[in-house]
């Protein structure tokens, strides 16, 4: 009996350890199965051209049933949801991801049941190359128009057909200024020059992510962000390796709180991540963000329609609902990223759109690029990174 | 009838039919039976065979310019980057971290497995329960009360600072990996251990004691040498999920530190070679079966 209690016990733990710690596996066994399906999807799309699968004609402010969005977490105001479901009557069901490559597997297979989704540039190209994106009705968006010069030909979907821009921003960093200078130069020698970061040793946190951290690498020794030479792919790979010792932790999820927490002092994020910590936080006047002058990520985020989206009108219907004018600004208004609606700029709250960090100036702008996919070398990237990190 | 008419009659033929007999009703009683083994197997093919045929399909696939599997394109190009310079790195690390791990967790369980094993019927029930207490949360959340425990604001920090000794620094380092992977794993070797240790009969070690061993001595020959086969048990379920771990070294070692579990994490996540990914995932699952098949052939008993 006494036994059976033993072997009972080990079973329910093996259970719970497996309900915990197995997460992933399970993450991946699902998307393997899903994907089981995809290369029907492909092979039927042909090998080269992008396909142009699936259309749908709508009318203006047509909805067709529930919306079902898959955004980012913490990226569009509850406030905004709600009038949307008021103002058309139908249901807004949400689920969240927290890295583009997460919620690409989700709905590689096809048969995600989502309607729209928000892709970072570079996986917009993958999602139009892959045929997993709808071409849009532009007469079913004529707010359309209010996209502003800068973002309507962008090099992932050149004509805008498949996506709208939603929110753009920078990948920059944020600094205590009470540990670090009162004033901070706008440079990554926070974390890669050993005499600025001279007393930060095990204060500072870089970005999990292979591409945005070999892009912060790569800008500070002056290479372009999308570089596919191996000789400076591995020399990015080399500075981060030099960098491991004086690191806390390479972390994408939680960097800000662990800035605010005074556990680091230089933190590599995003910079609506911090605007909304350094808000939240009761001595947020001890931190800033800083866009660094040798070059940086600038990215923008896109509301795209799936191709097998069950409920493409109410798709169309919120994405010209979210380049209205106000809606647009009252995103910015809430999640402190930059607004690629131009007609929304009136309603901006001043504070944000003077804020450099925010809507940087021109000369900044420049040194500023997107990530682009780069094919094959993405398998480079990840390595580099890997043998960098340990 | 077909079984008189071979060709090899044997020169215990006579016996052989109550044999047969009986036999066949051990197959009608074991034929009984048969559909209530139908739900295990149904499960274990659904959701055991079947996703790892998946993964060993895609271990054999291609992975395309946009990080697409390309599944007609079959070929060994994956296997063969298993043996990267970079692949051994990250897979000797991940065992030297699960056989630290499994150390520390069998020199710390012994004494504790032993003490419930020889307590009463009820404090042993009692205590069994407390052992399995933490599992009553998720093991995502515990672990993130590590961070907080571990971080540098953290009680373990405030209590040397207040002794003099400065802040202590111990998140994001190998030893809060460890810590980590022991905390979530003892129980593991606990359990096996306890049921071990508790099936001894300790008139041995009395015996023993009887005829003048030292208390060392008859630990070492009598207690010990009973009790293997829960450590053996207690240190394959420590060291196979040690090998594995993804959230522990992500979450306490800031990810600095890649074992296989978040390397193989990686290719799905952010390489997108699924491929790639597949195959380590099948190779690290055969290595681990083989080796506790091994086991068991070569005479373990547990439990």
């Amino acid at each position: 009996m006494r036994k059976l209690i033993a072997l009972g016990a080990l079973l329910a733990l093996l259970l719970a350890a497996c309900s915990g710690g197995a997460t992933s596996v399970e993450e991946q066994a699902g998307g393997g199965g899903d994907a089981a399906a995809q290369p029907s999807a492909s092979e039927a799309a042909g090998s080269e051209a992008a396909p142009d699968s699936e259309t749908v004609s709508c009318e203006p402010g047509e909805t067709d049933g529930e919306l079902v969005l898959y955004n980012w977490t913490e990226y569009i105001d509850p406030e905004l949801v709600t009038k949307f479901t008021e103002e058309f009557g139908v249901d807004v069901i949400e689920d969240f991801y927290p890295s583009n490559e997460e919620m690409l597997a989700r709905v590689q297979g096809g048969g995600s049941g989502f309607d729209v989704v928000v892709p970072s540039d570079y996986m917009v190209g993958i999602m139009i190359d892959q045929g997993l994106l709808m071409q849009l009705d532009k007469s079913a968006i004529p707010n359309a128009d209010n996209v502003a010069e800068d973002f309507t030909s962008p090099p992932f979907d050149p004509e805008l057909a498949f996506s709208m821009p939603y929110q753009w921003g920078t990948t920059g960093i944020g600094l205590n200024t009470t540990e670090t200078a009162e004033d901070p130069e706008a440079t990554w020698g926070w974390i890669f020059d050993p005499e600025k970061a001279d007393g930060l040793d095990g204060q500072i946190s870089m970005l999990d992510d292979p591409r945005e951290a070999m892009a912060a690498a790569l800008s500070y020794l002056g290479h372009p962000i999308n570089s596919t030479d191996e000789a400076q792919l591995q020399e990015a790979a080399d500075l981060i390796a030099e960098t491991t010792d004086r690191l806390a932790a390479f972390d994408s999820d939680q960097y800000e709180d662990l800035l605010i927490s005074g556990e680091t002092a230089v933190a590599h994020g995003y910079s609506g991540d911090f605007f909304a910590a350094f808000d939240e936080a009761e001595d947020g006047d001890n931190f800033t963000y800083v866009i660094p002058e040798e070059g940086a990520v600038r990215w923008v985020d896109n509301m795209a329609i799936l191709a097998d989206a069950p409920h493409p009108c109410t798709a169309h219907t919120f994405l010209n609902f979210m380049l209205d004018a106000r809606n647009g600004a009252q995103l910015t208004n809430w999640n402190y990223y930059g607004s690629p609606n131009s007609a929304a700029e009136e309603f901006i709250d001043a504070e944000v759109l003077e804020d450099p960090a925010i809507y940087p100036p021109e000369d900044v702008l420049e040194n500023l690029q997107f990530i682009e996919d780069t094919g094959d070398a993405e398998t480079l990237y990840t390595d580099l990174f890997t043998q960098a990190k340990s | 009838m077909s079984q008189t008419l071979a060709p090899t009659p044997e020169p215990g033929a006579p016996q052989h039919d109550p044999d047969e007999l009986e036999g066949r009703a051990a197959d009608a009683r074991s034929r009984r039976g048969a559909w209530i083994a139908l739900p295990p197997a149904a499960y274990l093919v659904l959701l055991f065979a079947l996703p790892l045929v998946i993964v060993l399909v895609y271990s054999f696939a291609t992975r395309g310019t946009t990080g697409q599997t390309i599944l007609s394109d079959w070929n060994l190009l994956s296997y063969r980057r298993l043996f990267d310079p970079l692949v051994r790195e990250i897979a000797l690390r991940s065992v030297g971290y699960a056989l630290v791990t499994t150390g520390i967790s069998l020199v710390l369980s012994y004494p504790f497995a032993y003490y419930i094993a020889t307590r009463s019927p009820r404090v042993r029930n009692v205590l069994l329960v407390l052992v399995m207490v933490p599992f009553w949360s998720n093991f995502l959340v515990r672990t993130y009360a590590w961070r907080v425990l571990l971080s540098s604001s953290g009680p373990v920090s405030q209590l040397t600072e207040l002794l003099g000794m400065g802040q202590t620094r111990l998140l994001f380092t190998t030893t809060a990996v460890v810590l980590g992977l022991v905390y979530g794993y003892m129980p593991f070797m606990i359990l096996p251990l306890y049921a071990a240790i508790e099936r001894i009969d300790l008139g041995l070690v009395e015996a023993a004691r009887d005829l003048y061993a030292s208390g060392t001595r008859a630990f070492w020959r009598v207690t010990w040498p009973l009790s293997r086969p829960g450590v053996i048990a207690g240190s394959i379920l420590v060291f196979i999920p040690s090998l594995g771990a993804y959230v522990t070294p992500e979450i306490l070692g800031g990810s600095k530190t890649t074992m296989l579990g978040s390397y193989i994490v990686r290719q799905f996540l952010s390489a997108r070679d699924w491929p790639f990914g597949s195959a380590l995932s099948f190779v690290v699952m055969a290595l681990m079966l083989a080796a506790t098949l091994i086991y068991f052939r070569t005479g373990g008993r547990t439990l």
